[in-house]
């Protein structure tokens, strides 16, 4: 369930990026200040060791399908949520550099979805709960399901509120729930089964690494209450700031935020970067969007709202009198420039590896 | 079995790529860790509906490409193996978007179907510049880079010990795989009793590694950072180099190039 760039726009990915490395930062200062230095060999083999496990597969029965461990909880549950958060943070940059899962500006939504919940929620909000301070061999069991389980559902609906809120997807919100909490739930229940299962095999072969995860105590009162301060600064300042100029929609986190608090504050401003920018397109464009440049109020709305263009394109293709902003035209010029764009950067390409070669 | 091998055998030849010695190789980490993420947001904050646009952004990784020496085949084929949940999610596009917006002869294109070509060309313009990134650079250096531009140093080290240790960590869980497999003959064997324990095993091992690095870093005087071998300094090749590339990715993000061109084509061939 890794989120990917391409579904993402600058506004969503921007804040979730800040909000990931605001607690990564934290984490960090924590893990330094109160964590002994054998842990940081110990954080680094051990991501290792999640990334190579998720490589094994085992067969489920019946289904003919496979699974496999996933890194969140166990990480949680032998290193503590900070160390853990910043393990888990570890693997999915090297899974965006090496495996493209996802992508670089989606690292913060992955880093989020599939660090945050299982690190700062389910661990101590219902493994820790269940457990207690005298584990037994069912209640690892027990608790691993459920905290696997409540863990996933929250990264794959903030997955769908991500993917919603930046309007890249048509996929309507409760269409996209309805798919992805299901799936979830299942492959929730499978890693929440391998969690235990492997749990308990660490607990009977070596008790004392159990125990003394149990016992360090994460560190300070709130630990969560920290986290979600932090993470709401941050993602109040970046959404705030992202969303007004690097994004020229009206986009999704503004939407969310009008929709949360009832206030229509954040319209787009009336001054800044954005709007300078569109003006100065609207002065050097002669071919803004997909249709020609008009000298009427039209093309001025069109530039500052480009959410609205396929509507006006929809106008466009019924006024096909006016040959001058016929769409085939358009389209066709569109795609035919796309291909020569196209072609010119692949001979680029081939004249600068000629070159190269020559030399 | 051959699946573990092969995904390690490709992180390997990935990670050889950045021993390369091209001008782009040489340059400074953070220009090109910079200069990515300028492109993955110039090429992110389009429209949705924005199709034409995107082609020109293609210059930036065939000419990365072209002038690192990349090998073209090895990056277009793990692009190809694009993040399956993209398409899984565009492919929605066109059932729920079914608005006509283009119109050629007889055949109207829907809006979903252009969103959803424009899905697919954002993957491959974003993961490429993920893989050319780490081809040109290296994962270490890409590290050193994000903490001399304030990662904290924590992170930093525990990265670097994390890709350290992740072939020794695959292999072995390769070979474990392997001979897992050679005694189930088939489906026996296969399943959540042996895997656990097997993982299990492997999670001890891994800890007993963990213990006894620690030592042999104590006895070696580690204090709690790496040390880099190269310095480099951010010096005129890289402004140069980060000023025109985002010069030109902002140009192409503001005009749409492929509308320029194709209207000067149409306009002189109807």
């Amino acid at each position: 369930m890794h989120m990917a760039d391409a579904l993402l726009s600058p506004a969503v990915g921007g804040t979730l990026w800040a909000a990931s490395a605001g607690t990564i930062a934290y984490c960090s200062s924590k893990v330094r200040k109160d964590i002994d230095d054998s842990k940081i060999p110990l954080m680094g083999v051990l991501g290792a060791f999640i990334f190579a496990a998720q490589m094994i597969n085992f067969s489920i029965p019946v289904t003919g399908s496979s699974g496999h461990l996933g890194g969140g909880l166990i990480l949680t549950i032998l290193l503590g949520p900070y160390a853990a958060f910043l393990t888990i943070a570890s693997v999915l940059v090297v899974q965006a550099l090496f495996f493209a899962d996802g992508g670089l500006l989606a690292l913060g939504c992955n880093i989020f979805n599939l660090g945050f919940f299982p690190a700062f929620i389910a661990s101590p909000f219902i493994y820790k709960k269940i457990i207690g301070n005298r584990p037994t061999a069912t209640k690892i069991s027990v608790a691993s399901v459920l905290a696997a389980i409540a863990g996933l559902q929250m990264g794959a609906l903030s997955v769908v509120l991500e993917t919603v809120s930046s309007g890249i997807s048509s996929l309507p919100f409760s269409t996209f729930v309805a798919m992805m909490l299901p799936i979830h739930l299942a492959i929730g229940i499978v890693e929440g089964l391998v969690t235990a299962s492997v749990v308990s095999f660490v607990y009977k072969a070596r008790p004392e690494i159990m125990n003394s995860a149990l016992e360090a105590r994460p560190i300070g009162n709130h630990p969560v209450r920290n986290i979600a301060a932090v993470f709401l600064a941050v993602t109040v300042v970046t959404g705030g700031f992202v969303s007004r100029f690097a994004s020229n929609n009206p986009d999704g986190l503004e939407w969310s935020i009008t929709k949360v608090t009832g206030l229509e504050e954040l319209k787009a401003p009336e001054q800044g970067l954005h709007v300078a920018l569109n003006a100065l397109q609207e002065r050097i464009a002669f071919l803004p969007g997909y249709s020609f440049r008009k000298p009427d109020q039209k093309t001025k709305i069109e530039a500052s709202k480009p959410e609205t263009a396929p509507t006006d394109q929809i106008k466009q293709t019924e006024q096909k009198a006016d040959d001058q902003k016929n769409p085939v035209a358009t389209g066709i010029a569109g795609l035919v420039g796309g291909t020569i764009s196209l072609g010119l950067a692949l001979l680029i390409g081939y004249i600068l590896k000629r070159k190269h070669r020559t030399e | 079995m051959a699946s573990i091998q092969n995904a390690v055998l490709d992180l390997k030849n990935l990670d050889l790529l950045a021993n390369g010695n091209s001008a782009i190789h040489r340059l400074d980490a953070r220009a090109k860790v910079l200069i990515t993420l300028v492109f993955i947001l110039c090429v992110v904050s389009n429209n949705r509906y924005e199709l034409t646009t995107l082609l020109p952004f293609f210059i930036f990784p065939v000419v990365m490409i072209s002038l690192a020496d990349l090998p073209p085949l090895f990056i277009l084929r793990k692009i190809i193996l694009l993040c399956p949940f993209v398409v899984a999610v565009g492919i929605f596009n066109p059932v729920f978007d079914q608005v006509i917006l283009l119109q050629i002869g007889p055949l109207g294109i829907s809006g979903g179907w252009i969103s959803f070509a424009s899905i697919l060309v954002r993957s491959i313009l974003t993961v490429g510049a993920a893989f050319i990134l780490v081809g040109v650079t290296g994962f270490t250096a890409v590290c050193q880079a994000l903490e001399r531009l304030g990662m904290p140093q924590v992170f930093a080290v525990q990265l670097l010990f994390l890709y350290r240790y992740i072939f020794v960590l695959t292999e072995e869980s390769g070979r474990a795989s392997r001979a897992r497999e050679l005694r189930s003959c088939g489906k026996k064997g296969q399943g959540i009793g042996s895997y656990s324990s097997m993982v299990g095993h492997l999670l001890l091992r891994t800890w007993q590694r963990a213990e006894r690095i620690h030592m042999a870093m104590l006895a070696r005087g580690f204090t709690g950072e790496f040390h880099a071998s190269r310095q480099s300094r951010f010096g005129a090749s890289e402004i140069r180099f980060v000023l025109a590339w985002s010069t030109l990715f902002i140009f192409l993000r503001l005009q749409n190039v492929s509308q320029l061109l194709g209207s000067l084509i149409t306009g002189l061939f109807p």
